[in-house]
């Protein structure tokens, strides 16, 4: 099948940025996304012209690394699907496709597809965490999770941190990320005494990192490639509203007392 | 008195894996004594060099963050959580015996070091069974999600044809929630200031003052701007090499150039040509492919695998009767079957594609059917069991395995060769720490399933920490800055490197080498081997070495993110690392755990260790010939788990 692809190309965080048109010839239908996007870049080399860059390692959808929209969809028109993992045989012989890099305040354009994601880890490190020194563990099985807990815990736990979440957002907002992290670490009985601390203090740092803020429009849902759930924002905002009354957990933070709880779906 | 960490390893050209003294059991807990401290107020005066952030490099560094000391993490991707590590889907072994099935430390080694077909150190092995127990209970404590039973106690699975059910799970991905638990442990370490991670760097030289590893040389990938980093000691969790087969189940950047630099400045290269071929992955559908997916080997458990009977019978595999079918597994492994080991699993779908019995495109493949399941326990419980897979499989290959028999071929998956360490993790570079995949391990010549996480975390959380305390407290912190003069030159080697890679401006492109030696490896150096093909290989690899450094073409400059100049390095030293590989192969005259020597087979075609000759590890030193590496031996001695011939049948 042939193609015509629309890609964004930007050669630096500064320099201006510009939609190209490219022809992808000769795609077989059992190639992956990026496969297919690798066969383009060789024939550009051979040209001697630059690669397009894109971000990527598994190709598995489990790293998280690679991800883009592709006629304004993040990560495709396949549900629950990484662009890694997307094939060929999801598209028909002629069709125009556009893909540009994740559009964010947040997430500044790296070079082409690629953006800077790093915010993510800050968020991270205002709280996304239980505070377990190595070696302190008691045995694994004195600690009793029931299983629905537990079951609940991993669905929210399996984000694979990729972004397609803000990419989606029409406010460009991180809650679906942040809310999956609090909601993985406050559903499990070793995640309680920093539960507060850890929905207040994220939230802080979501904000610091100039992310939107949540309107329910829900479009991070429909694009997770892990199908995260936006209940799990409902039960940030809980921890949120629950931290508001109780104090405390300020540590790390800039100034968390003046946030109000955000919508919830 | 156990021997200090920092007297050299190798003494009158002898290779001293410095174990300790005394009953196997004891080894450890009397090492962890025998071994010096560095006082917490101290600690904070030592830098350490965490190259690498999966879970033995995460682990290590977020450790030795809490402990005190000054911690520089280092990472090519644009976060520590990309990791390869994420990707283990099985599990992660403790001798835990939770289900009181008779599992015990000393079932978990002796299983680990039967598994390895005796080519590992059996100090070591037992040193990561003991550490088993911790891991699992402080990746709990870090809110990892386990599977769990209903009763709230943790769920565990027999894995990899284990008689006892030791492996604790994450549904399907294991090691990512292994690895988020070591990024946030990390990354709470960053928030505290005891850890600065730099991430999109990558280290391209390894410095070596006075005989000590002291720092690293970088490139930002971002920037192209070649950093210098002085540290008291480096540890490098960089992964293992399995993309030196261009195809593997690695991930696109898994590289082997930090570990290859460092063998390059005098660390020895233990075992280079023991490599892990997976037996259940998903077959290669054209020359575009990229990567190979594995699919778990759970499978096997209710999948039935056979090829035609016939040569070149093409017809749909649903029109082949039974009659015609090559149940092959069960045929030649009675005892065993389609849950043969992973190496006889893999070598016997070669042969049988060999024989030109093999399915699909280009008939590099073999059906797992599960039809037979299906028929008797239903859809239902199948889709239950492995819905996720049959998904993933469905996504991949277009095809639904619950009416056609999914196709799987072997891929290399992981790779027992890494770094030469001692005891203590360290290298035959004083101060140089290799942990996780990039060591030469704790798995021989073959690992056993849900293994690997294990052994990184062991690394990382358990054993540096001690080991390093031990090799820091015997130095004194000094002044050494990047300016001094072997940084200097390294910097410039590696800018000189850059800028010749990007002058050549040939005619190919960096995959296309790097598939053209893919191919070599593969066909020569990979499941099995034998001595016609290596020497084929060992012509072929610097030929096609030469052609690179000549016509290889990378566009753009140094100054920017310029990808293809990232594959170019990497693919430059697995041209290199590749020869060696096969040099280590062909000396191993033996077939042993996951790789078969021709020459060596019994009558009925099984593979032949030998022992006299090859219980020992191979630990190459590099000498400014690639051709010509000196081999030092570390001879193995089996106290504990006596030597025997596998059989599977």
């Amino acid at each position: 099948m042939n193609l015509t692809l629309r890609v964004w190309r930007q050669k630096s965080a500064s320099a201006r940025g510009r939609l190209v048109t490219y022809e992808a010839k000769n795609i077989s239908p059992d190639m992956s996304f990026l496969e297919m996007l690798d066969v383009v870049n060789e024939e550009l080399i051979d040209r001697g012209e630059p690669p397009i860059a894109f971000e990527h390692d598994c190709r598995e959808g489990i790293c998280g690394a690679c991800g883009f929209m592709i006629n304004g969809v993040a990560h495709g028109p396949k549900r629950a699907t990484t662009v890694c993992q997307l094939h060929m045989r999801s598209f028909r012989d002629g069709d125009r496709l556009t893909l540009e890099p994740w559009r964010a305040r947040a997430f500044p354009v790296i070079k082409d597809l690629i953006v800077d994601r790093s915010a993510f880890d800050r968020i991270v490190q205002a709280g996304g965490f239980i505070s377990a020194l190595t070696g302190s563990a008691p045995d694994a099985n004195a600690i009793l999770v029931r299983k629905e807990d537990a079951d609940l815990a991993f669905d929210a736990a399996a984000c694979i941190g990729c972004g397609a979440c803000v990419a989606a957002c029409p406010n460009a907002a991180a809650m679906l990320f942040t809310a999956a992290k609090v909601s993985h670490l406050g559903l499990l009985p070793q995640g309680q005494p920093e539960r507060s601390a850890r929905a207040r203090n994220m939230v802080a740092a979501m904000d610091r990192e100039m992310f939107g803020s949540c309107t329910n429009a829900g479009e991070c849902e429909a694009v997770c490639p892990k199908e995260i759930r936006l209940a799990f924002i409902a039960r940030l905002n809980r921890d949120l509203l629950g931290a508001s009354f109780r104090g405390g957990g300020a540590r790390n933070a800039a100034s968390p007392s003046d946030r109000t709880p955000r919508a919830a779906p | 008195m156990t021997v200090g960490a920092t007297s050299a390893s190798l003494v009158d050209g002898r290779l001293d894996a410095k174990l300790p003294p005394g009953p196997i059991e004891q080894k450890w807990e009397r090492h962890c004594f025998d071994m010096k401290l560095v006082s917490p107020a101290n600690r904070r005066r030592y830098t350490v060099l965490v190259v690498g952030s999966g879970l033995a490099g995460a682990a290590a560094a977020a450790s030795l963050g809490e402990l005190g000391y000054k911690v520089e993490c280092f990472s090519y991707h644009d976060s520590p959580r990309r990791a390869h590590s994420i990707a283990a889907q099985g599990g992660i072994n403790a001798a835990k015996n939770y289900r009181n099935d008779g599992d015990s430390v000393f079932r978990l080694f002796y299983d680990t070091v039967k598994g390895g077909d005796f080519r590992a150190r059996e100090a070591n092995v037992y040193r990561l069974a003991e550490l088993s127990l911790n891991i699992i209970d402080q990746c709990v404590a870090q809110g990892v999600p386990f599977a769990r039973e209903y009763g709230g106690l943790l769920d565990t699975r027999s894995f990899g044809g284990a008689q006892v059910s030791r492996t604790f799970y994450a549904r399907g991905q294991t090691g990512q929630q292994l690895l988020l638990g070591a990024y946030q442990a990390l990354e709470r370490q960053v928030g505290l200031g005891t850890v600065t991670m730099h991430t999109r760097a990558e280290m391209l030289d390894l410095v070596v003052v006075d005989g000590r590893a002291r720092g690293i040389v970088t490139r930002n990938l971002v920037t192209g701007a070649v950093e210098s980093h002085v540290g008291d000691a480096v540890v490098l969790a960089t992964g293992g090499y399995g993309n030196v087969f261009y195809l593997s189940t690695n991930a696109k950047a898994s590289n082997a150039t930090a570990i290859w630099r460092a063998h390059k400045r005098g660390a020895f290269f233990g075992n280079p040509c023991f490599t892990q071929i997976h037996p259940t992955c998903i077959p290669v559908s054209g020359e575009h492919q990229s990567k190979l997916t594995l699919m778990s080997e759970s499978l096997r458990n209710d999948g039935r695998v056979w090829v035609p009977t016939k040569v070149g019978d093409t017809r749909p595999p649903d029109r082949i009767p039974i009659g015609e079918r090559d149940y092959y597994l069960e045929r030649k492994y009675p005892s065993f079957g389609n849950l043969s080991p992973r190496d006889i699993a893999s070598r016997a779908a070669k042969e049988v594609c060999d024989e030109k019995r093999g399915v699909g495109p280009g008939g590099r493949g073999v059906y797992l059917d599960f039809a037979d399941a299906i028929a008797r326990l239903g859809e239902p419980a199948i889709r239950e069991k492995y819905g996720n897979l049959f998904d993933m499989y469905e996504r991949i290959t277009g095809e639904n395995a619950y009416r056609v028999p999914m196709r799987i071929y072997p891929a290399v998956h992981y790779t027992m060769g890494g770094l030469w360490v001692d005891y203590n993790l360290m290298s035959t570079i004083a101060g140089l720490f290799v942990a996780g995949e990039a060591n030469f391990s704790d798995h021989g010549a073959n690992r056993l399933g849900a293994s690997a996480l294990m052994q990184g975390l062991a690394d990382g959380y358990f054993i540096l920490p001690c080991t390093l305390a031990d090799y820091l407290a015997r130095m004194r912190p000094d002044t050494l800055d990047a300016g001094h003069p072997a940084f200097r030159a390294a910097e410039v080697e590696v800018a000189e490197r850059v800028r010749r890679l990007l002058a050549i401006n040939g005619t190919r492109t960096v995959d296309s080498f790097h598939r053209e030696l893919g191919h070599l490896m593969w066909d020569y150096c990979g499941m099995a081997r034998n001595e016609a093909g290596l020497r084929h290989a060992l012509r072929k690899i610097p030929e096609l070495r030469a052609e690179f450094w000549a016509n290889v073409r990378v566009l753009e400059r140094n100054e920017e993110l310029n990808q293809s100049l990232e594959k170019a390095g990497r693919v430059a030293d697995f041209l290199e690392l590749g020869e060696l590989m096969c040099i280590d192969a062909l000396h191993r005259t033996e077939s042993c755990g996951s790789h078969f020597r021709e020459e060596r087979q019994t009558p009925d075609g099984e593979a032949l260790r030998d022992d006299e000759h090859f219980a020992h590890v191979a630990a190459w030193e590099y000498t400014d010939r690639l051709a010509e590496p000196n081999l030092h031996r570390e001879p193995l001695h089996f106290e504990y788990v006596h030597l025997s011939q596998r059989s599977y049948r």
